[in-house]
């Protein structure tokens, strides 16, 4: 079926309904999660700040493309920073598009991946209050990702538990560039829990792991920082499967954002073929990676790979399987996808339709 | 010759050129003999008898196919033997040799460039001048830029040397300005560049840490290689070396489009960063970058490979390459399975001769 713009069958195309992934809810600064703080930690943050692993205090090593990394019409009239306003939020995406519901992920300044377990802990669980607060309160088509401070695994199921089975949260969020792969013992508590509380995991790129960015050493530019994190998930997938993770928590869903796509089907043939010629390494891993893969991970669309001959993105499509992929818009950043552009007509409308809404109504469904 | 082995030799066209082979390690008393007196007792004195990297453990099954290890089971190899295997078994006339010894392991740069010169030395004397079909890579010592350019400009007057190597990780991306010296000595004489599996270990071989497997670890090859593409092309190296050729070599070939696309959605919004990337880095590594056909990681469905070569979008990009002694493939399928013959001719005559154009030199 071929679809034409303004046709009747177009329209429908549209007004489908949308489950959107990744949307950024913003803190104007980390004193936004005061009110969420206990005396301790408010005094700790005043007087020490939020330290990472990296240097600066405040701003990227790697300068983002736009201010706060945003669309320029995203700034709220009345001040705050791009995703702060519950109401243009409304207007600029979920009502826009007239979204069933979507998935915040809260990225800086929540506390994952700063330095100091407990304070990690703390901010992580004032960010979780902040959500539901400031955003599921008055919107509720905006589900809750429970942040945890992922380096310490313990800590971070708690924080899990605290929260399962409260159906306002969608998922476990963590940052992408952990400070060791993700499939190491060390982080099989919040598998565990995650597993427990029926929660998909979603793993959004960025973060600081305090080791260069890539495995040769540290780039100049934010385009490739941008362009590395597909590698890096690519090493994060392969420690999941060769460590065993998926063998001891089978229930394990995976959810990686913003870290492309199509680069799945060349990673998973690659590591059946040394699975196949090096397996007495692995002896816990039982199948080929490339079925742990199909089974435990879903890809977001955000930033959507794109080659010049649109047939090449239905060809990894085909390869990774459809009900694999979810949309994501990355609102409001500035390398922000329109669902109603992103996704090319040659994937064909029962895809688009998949992609758009089922996958993730699938995915999310329990929850959401 | 047996039947078998005469059937074999039909795998390749006449002419065919082997881009990646390797020859032994060298233990450090095999270089003894290439070094001066005082890293001879240096060496002896600190106990240090050999430089092999955890990248291919001796006993690992990547490390050497079961029929070619030794009749101990380890890796020692001849030139007769090494050739019979990786040039006449497929009716290849010429293979380049990499070796991987781990000299780019060491800190101490002065006895990082003792120990590469003697390396160089010990393969041309004990490997190229020992069998007429090889030829060899250049391993410049890259703890000291100046030094590994005197390397280069020293070994590149044996035309015999027909690439200078590098590991595929060092201690910064191949795009930074230090590495720039080396490629314009190697743009000065005519020599590609070969980025190699196997790193140098200075970093943890993923961005997220050191993996607890080798299977990880040889996984993250390709891996490494995406890092460097993403660095050579976006630092300016190709525009600052028009006539500069990179080879990627024993790191699959399957990850290319797909990092293309990403890297090249990028570069339509951020090209502001980079102005000096003045055309899609889908064109500037079709033009400047080639990739050996060792590994090539590819599922059972027969399907997959014409629509990756459709991908791919150019015939000029593989080498043929068997990475003997790894164990890649087993029996004579050096090749994937369902390549047009014409396009077999391309990977393993053609596009070797462009890429390395000492190779079209008759020494005798």
């Amino acid at each position: 079926m071929t679809i034409h713009a303004g046709s009747p069958t177009a329209e429908a195309a549209v007004s489908q309904k949308i489950i959107d992934c990744d949307i950024h809810p913003k803190l104007s600064s980390a004193n936004d999660l005061m009110p969420f703080l206990s005396q301790r930690w408010q005094d700790h943050l005043k007087t020490y700040g939020l330290r990472y692993r990296m240097g600066y205090q405040d701003g990227n090593p790697y300068p983002k493309a736009a201010p706060a990394s945003s669309r320029r019409d995203t700034w709220p009239a009345g001040g705050g920073l791009p995703g702060s306003d519950v109401g243009l939020l409304q207007s600029q995406l979920l009502d826009l598009y007239d979204m069933e519901f979507g998935i915040m992920n809260p990225l800086w300044p929540t506390g994952q991946g700063v330095l100091g377990d407990e304070f990690s802990a703390a901010l992580c669980r004032a960010t979780n209050l902040w959500q539901l607060d400031l955003y599921n309160a008055p919107e509720p088509r905006l589900k809750c990702s429970i942040c945890v401070p992922y380096e310490n695994g313990e800590l971070a199921r708690d924080e899990i538990r605290h929260y399962a089975g409260d159906r306002r949260f969608a998922q476990v969020l963590l940052l992408s560039r952990t400070a060791e792969l993700l499939g190491q013992r060390r982080y099989w508590p919040i598998f565990e829990a995650a597993q427990e509380a029926r929660l998909p995991v979603g793993i959004h790129v960025f973060g600081y792991s305090g080791q260069a960015i890539s495995a040769a050493g540290w780039p100049s530019y934010y385009i490739e920082e941008m362009t590395e994190h597909a590698p890096s998930a690519q090493a994060m997938l392969a420690s999941m499967v060769f460590e065993g993770l998926f063998e001891r928590y089978p229930g394990t869903r995976i959810v990686l954002l913003e870290a492309g796509l199509a680069w799945m089907p060349a990673l998973a043939w690659r590591l059946d073929r040394l699975w196949a010629r090096m397996r007495d390494e692995v002896p816990h891993v039982k199948r080929p990676p490339s079925e742990y893969l199909r089974q435990h991970v879903w890809l977001a669309t955000q930033p959507m790979e794109e080659p010049d001959n649109k047939r090449h993105l239905v060809d990894v499509l085909d390869w990774i399987g459809h009900d694999r992929v979810v949309f994501s818009s990355d609102y409001p950043h500035w390398d922000f996808d329109d669902p109603r552009h992103a996704l090319p007509p040659h994937i064909g409308p029962e895809l688009k339709r998949a992609i758009l809404h089922d996958n993730a109504a699938a995915l999310y469904g329990a929850t959401g | 010759m047996t039947v078998l082995e005469q059937a074999a030799a039909a795998v390749l066209p006449a002419g065919s050129v082997n881009c990646d082979i390797h020859h032994p390690n060298p233990t450090m008393r095999e270089l003894m003999p290439f070094m001066d007196d005082v890293w001879r007792d240096l060496i002896a004195a600190r106990g240090i008898t050999q430089l092999d990297s955890i990248a291919y453990p001796g006993n690992a099954p990547l490390s050497c196919r079961p029929d070619w290890r030794d009749p101990a089971g380890g890796l020692s190899a001849t030139p007769e033997r090494l050739a019979a295997e990786a040039l006449d078994r497929l009716g290849a006339r010429l293979g380049i040799l990499n070796n991987l010894c781990g000299v780019h392991m060491f800190y101490d740069s002065y006895m990082a460039v003792a120990v590469t010169r003697a390396l160089n030395d010990w393969t041309r004397v004990e490997w190229l001048d020992r069998h007429d079909g090889l030829r060899a890579s250049i391993v410049p010592p890259l703890q000291d830029i100046g030094a590994a350019v005197a390397e280069v400009d020293r070994c590149a007057a044996d035309r015999r040397f027909v690439q200078v190597l590098l590991p595929s990780a060092a201690h910064q991306p191949y795009g930074h300005r230090v590495y720039w010296p080396l490629y314009r000595a190697a743009a000065r004489h005519g020599l590609p560049i070969g980025i190699h599996a196997g790193s140098a270990y200075h970093h943890p071989v993923t961005s997220l840490g050191w993996p607890n497997t080798m299977i990880e670890d040889y996984a993250a090859q390709s891996q490494i290689m995406q890092t460097q593409l993403a660095s050579l092309v976006s630092e300016g190296v190709f525009a600052e070396f028009p006539s500069l050729k990179v080879v990627l070599i024993e790191s699959g070939v399957s990850w290319l489009p797909a990092f293309l696309w990403r890297f090249g959605k990028f570069w339509k919004g951020l090209r502001f960063e980079t102005p000096w990337v003045d055309r899609s880095p889908t064109e500037i590594v079709r033009d400047h970058v080639r990739l050996t056909t060792q590994p090539f990681d590819l599922p059972d469905d027969p399907g997959v490979l014409p629509r990756l070569l459709d991908q791919i979008g150019s015939d000029e990009m593989l080498l043929f390459s068997s990475d003997y002694p790894h164990w890649q493939f087993d029996g004579d399928a050096v090749l994937p399975s369902g390549l047009d013959p014409a396009l077999v001719r391309r990977i393993a005559v053609d596009n070797p001769l462009a890429t390395y154009p000492r190779l079209m030199e008759r020494h005798s």
